[in-house]
């Protein structure tokens, strides 16, 4: 794999990376090929009579933005390199002979700029009537009408009528066989290349290109091959006209008929900003929200693609358990099932368990464990293998379980450790962040675990909690690299706590860190950060949803899964009393004696706490189908009719009540550092409770072996099904393999 | 080339006549395939290496380059693979060169598909390419092309006889213009052509003999073909027409 991009550099308005490049280079003595030095001076320059200040090296294109003249353009984005391929940008600047790109061309100072001159309007016209000889007339049919850049900008920018009359017909392209979420229509294509951009630079899949040449070129991958990326479904926003559209939504409907709403992803645990799209009381699509803090412009496919899920397997009314089967209740019935439940197992303190599924939100699990302290229990499960004994780290300090690096600060990193994760699959938007530092600039990556394809080359230190130990004494070429840099970080994996070694790896790496305080956790950067996988995790553990020592060891006697669908049949005792409350029917509800419907997602507005501990607000984009109900309003009539019930009656006064456990948790859009003394004092307890661990040696495992299936939702969508097939399994779309390269063989 | 393309539009608004033509624009193929299709001859699965001789130059190539610019020896790699394999790119010397170069396969695909002279189907024993561009249009290109389609049995620009010694292509310009028209067997050129030369050439080659490349008229290289008129008398030899001190 190599670490060069073909590119232009981005304008050093990128930010952090600019600033990273030049002296990293300097200090391995390596050319960074993909980027420019930047230099912070500012330049002034005139756009249409008006004075704009921007940064050096910002692209003309940037700097008429700036002054607030909108500038057309097909092949330019300003999260991938500048190709300057469409000429749709042109525009005026004095004393230039012709138009100029003003994607490609630098903002000089003292430069005169016109955006709105007869030569610019005339020029617009020719390249849009180039554009348009060849491209089909089917807006229609076309999946992307609505939404298309092409249609807007020629209504706007375009000539009226046309010059060519297609003599010799029009440029006809066979379509490509992405795999089963991109549709791709090749005549549309205008060889703006963001595809192929984002394919190579931001996705890692170095197969698409452009073959051909002149009128003749076009995208693909040469040999027949689908896609195989956890970020396909992005080029499909990236396309500025129909060429790539989405297969699953592919005309369901029209962008005009859907109804926005910003929320929050909850496949994994980064807490992507998305938008989502409905019409009536169904989802349609999902779309990325731009955040650079944290998804970027990206959105993985599970996010992208799971929304189908939402409509099958749903839990509609309340169910309660007769003999074997299951019958409908009404809330009623069914809460009153339960509180009678309760008193026939008679389940007393610690007896009562409590269980936090991936799916739950903040507000329920405050509500719940509220609840369940009520009834004199602390038996506060979490839904992964051990999740019923105390985690390894406590929860008393946040630095112990969140990503305290901040995703963005991922870029600032110059040698990543990862230990026992693969970010591709837990992370997938994080890990294209690696990939983009691994590429611009002299990023060196290690990695304790299963060997895994990670789109950039790593070296690999082995696969066990030996390995660590090795690497804490210093041992082997990558412990000298990670001892020189300056940034350097080690990203733990959420499967940690769950490996029987999981003790031993964490003392090992906290006395790591605390030796290496002087670079690993200083004010400015705290190089210790804990990657979570599923979106309630760092929430549960705010709020400390973990049970006690004490608890943990009791046999349960009435349990309440709160979305979890993870839980080992084999450790719920054949007496107990279960109650499943979640939104789908899986594994949950089918060990459950009453199973109460509740929302998903996309039907609640919920507080998600991310891997940084990022609190932020998702909002209900459809109303929950059937007579389900939102899952903290279920908690607190449950409570009712148990007989303790909860002081809030409105989510406002719960959202008090969240306050007082922690105001992070609804301060939101933010992260908040844990200071320096408190990482530390949090990484001594750490290293207190995991001293003469004994270490067996066991292999670390990767927790996810199906991206496309990880949890209820995506289990129950079709689209992630034949994703499964198709790229995880590889059935169906095994064309011309060539035998796949070694992994980081070179890194 | 244009004439290939025609011909297979033909070829094409034939077959389609029965059906409705909903619009009126016909759809206009390009010349060549610009995807891989798996085929008997031409798969992965086919092994390619260069020989021993090869991999010598192949790494003499690369080693002109900084390590860091490997893959800038992808052009030379390609044709050193083109010419081992019977004059053709097959998508295993693609990989094979990919490989070589620790570049991803696409972007050697990308080159070899933007290159015209990078052949990524079969050719003949003797690869025929007669120039078409203006200059050799106008002193008869066309001609010859014919000449050629014809000596060779009615094949097409583009095809290969059916014994497989010859392809005939039509080329751009190759920069002997002052020899229109011409044609270019393999690395050879022959030039000043005129259908009598062409049938002896083709001749030749078909008896196994190599005929005698360059201008097929007599005249050397691309001198008036009138005789000189000019720089026709002895040069002046060195010293002479000085001043004496020079002289
Ligand atoms: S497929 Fe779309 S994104 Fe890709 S080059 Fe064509 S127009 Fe651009
Ligand atoms: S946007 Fe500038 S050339 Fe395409
Ligand atoms: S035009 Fe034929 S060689 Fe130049």
């Amino acid at each position: 794999m190599l670490r060069l991009v073909s590119s232009a550099s981005r304008p050093a308005s990128t930010g952090i990376l600019g600033v990273v490049a030049p002296s990293t280079s300097a200090r391995h003595g390596r050319r960074a090929f993909g980027s420019t030095s930047s230099r912070h001076a500012d330049i002034t320059l005139t756009v249409d009579g008006k004075e704009v200040t921007v940064p050096q090296g910002s692209a003309l294109i940037q700097a008429c933005e700036a002054a607030g003249a909108t500038i057309p353009r097909f092949c330019y984005h300003d999260r991938l390199a500048i190709a300057g391929n469409c000429r749709m940008c042109l525009v005026e600047v004095e004393r230039s002979p012709k138009p100029v790109a003003s994607c490609a061309m630098p903002a000089m100072p003292g430069a005169k700029v016109f955006t709105n001159t007869p030569l610019v309007h005339e020029a617009r016209e020719g390249v849009m009537e180039f554009l348009l000889s060849n491209h089909p007339l089917d807006c229609p049919i076309c999946d992307q009408g609505g939404e298309c850049d092409l249609q807007d900008q020629s209504m706007r920018y375009g000539a009226d009528r046309t010059r060519f009359h297609e003599i010799a017909g029009k440029r006809a392209v066979e379509d490509k066989d992405l795999g089963p979420l991109v549709k791709t229509s090749m005549n549309r294509c205008i060889q703006c290349t963001r595809c192929v951009r984002f394919a190579n630079e931001v996705a890692g899949v170095e197969e698409l290109g452009t073959t051909g040449r002149g009128n003749d070129m076009q995208i693909g991958m040469y040999v027949e091959k689908t896609m195989n990326s956890e970020l396909s479904g992005n080029i499909v926003d990236l396309c500025p006209v129909g060429a790539l559209t989405s297969k699953p939504y592919a005309f369901h409907a029209r962008p005009w008929e859907l109804k926005h709403t910003d929320s929050i992803d909850v496949m994994d645990a980064l807490g992507s900003n998305i938008r989502v799209d409905s019409r009536g009381v169904a989802v349609m699509r999902i779309q990325p929200r731009p955040n650079d803090d944290v998804n970027e412009e990206w959105i993985s496919d599970k996010t992208r693609y799971a929304y189908d899920g939402l409509k099958f397997q749903r839990l509609t009314t309340p169910l309660v358990k007769q003999g074997h089967r299951f019958v409908n209740a009404s809330w009623e019935d069914a809460l009153t099932a339960i509180a009678e439940g309760l008193a026939r197992s008679g389940a007393k303190g610690d007896e009562i368990q409590a269980v936090a599924g991936h799916l739950a939100d903040t507000e329920t699990l405050v509500a719940l464990k509220d609840l369940v302290n009520r009834l004199g229990s602390d038996n506060l499960t979490l839904d992964s293998p051990g999740g019923h004994a105390a985690p390894v780290h406590s929860v008393d300090v946040r630095s112990n379980y969140l990503f305290n690096s901040t995703i963005p600060g991922v870029e600032r990193a110059d040698a990543i450790l990862l230990v026992g994760t693969n970010p591709r699959h837990e992370a997938a938007v994080l890990n294209s962040r690696i990939r983009k530092s691994w590429l611009h600039t002299g990023l060196e990556v290690g990695l304790i675990g299963e060997r895994v394809d990670t789109t950039y080359g790593y070296d690999y230190l082995g696969n066990d909690a030996k390995v660590v130990a090795d690497f804490v004494a210093g041992k082997g070429a990558f412990a000298e690299k990670f001892k020189a840099a300056k940034n350097p970080l080690i990203i733990v994996g959420s499967s940690l706590v769950e490996h029987a070694d999981g003790t031993g790896v964490y003392n090992a790496l906290a006395k790591f860190v605390e030796q290496n305080k002087a670079k690993l956790l200083t004010p400015e950067w705290n190089g210790f950060s804990v990657l979570q996988r599923v979106a309630s995790r760092p929430a549960a553990y705010d709020i400390g949803f973990v049970p006690s020592k004490k608890a943990s060891s009791v046999k349960p006697k009435f349990i309440y899964l709160l979305n979890a669908d993870e839980v080992d049949p084999k450790s719920i005792p054949r007496d107990a009393f279960v109650v499943y409350q979640g939104h789908h029917g899986d594994l949950g509800a089918q060990l459950a004696d009453v199973c109460l419907p509740a929302a998903a997602y996309t039907e609640k507005s919920t507080t998600w706490v991310n891997t940084e501990g990022r609190s932020q607000l998702g909002r209900a984009a459809v109303p929950p189908p059937g007579a389900s109900r939102e899952d903290w309003k279920i908690v607190r009539a449950l409570s009712e009719i148990v007989g303790s019930p909860l002081p809030y009656d409105d989510v406002l006064s719960l959202r008090d009540r969240m306050w007082d456990i922690s105001p992070t948790l609804v301060r939101y859009g933010v992260t908040e550092a844990t200071s320096t003394e408190a990482t530390l004092a949090g990484l001594k307890t750490l290293i207190a409770g995991t001293n003469g661990a004994k270490v067996a040696g066991t292999p670390l495992k990767k927790p996810i072996d199906n991206f496309y299936q990880t949890d209820p939702i995506s289990r129950a969508s079709v689209t992630m099904a034949q994703c499964t097939r198709a790229f995880t399994k590889g059935e169906a779309y095994g064309f011309s393999e060539i035998s796949s390269q070694p992994q980081a063989s070179y890194a | 080339m244009f004439a290939a393309r025609l011909s297979r539009q033909l070829k094409a608004a034939r077959t389609l006549r029965s059906a409705r033509r909903i619009s009126t624009t016909s759809a206009r193929q390009s010349d060549a395939l610009f995807v891989h299709r798996d085929t008997t001859y031409n798969n992965p699965k086919i092994a390619f290496e260069f020989n021993p001789d090869n991999l010598k130059r192949a790494e003499e190539i690369i080693s002109r380059y900084p390590p860091q610019y490997r893959k800038a020896a992808v052009i030379p790699l390609l044709d050193l693979g083109q010419r081992q394999n019977k004059g053709w790119t097959s998508i295993s010397v693609m990989n094979y060169v990919a490989k070589l170069l620790e570049m991803p396969p696409m972007r050697v695909y990308e080159v070899a598909t933007f290159y015209t002279m990078f052949n990524r189907e079969p050719i003949g024993e003797h690869f025929v390419q007669v120039c078409t561009t203006t200059p050799c249009m106008l002193r008869g290109a066309y001609d010859i092309l014919d000449t050629v389609c014809k000596d060779l049995g009615g094949i097409k620009p583009g095809e290969t006889t059916k014994d497989g010694k010859f392809t005939v292509i039509e080329v751009e310009c190759q920069g002997a213009c002052s020899n229109a028209p011409m044609l270019v067997v393999g690395d050879d050129f022959y030039e000043d052509l005129t259908p009598e030369t062409t049938k002896k050439v083709l001749e030749a080659f078909r008896k196994g003999e190599k005929p005698k490349p360059g201008p097929q008229s007599g005249r050397l290289t691309s001198e008036n073909s009138a005789g000189l008129t000019a720089l026709t008398s002895k040069p002046p030899g060195p010293g002479e027409f000085c001043t004496p001190e020079f002289s």
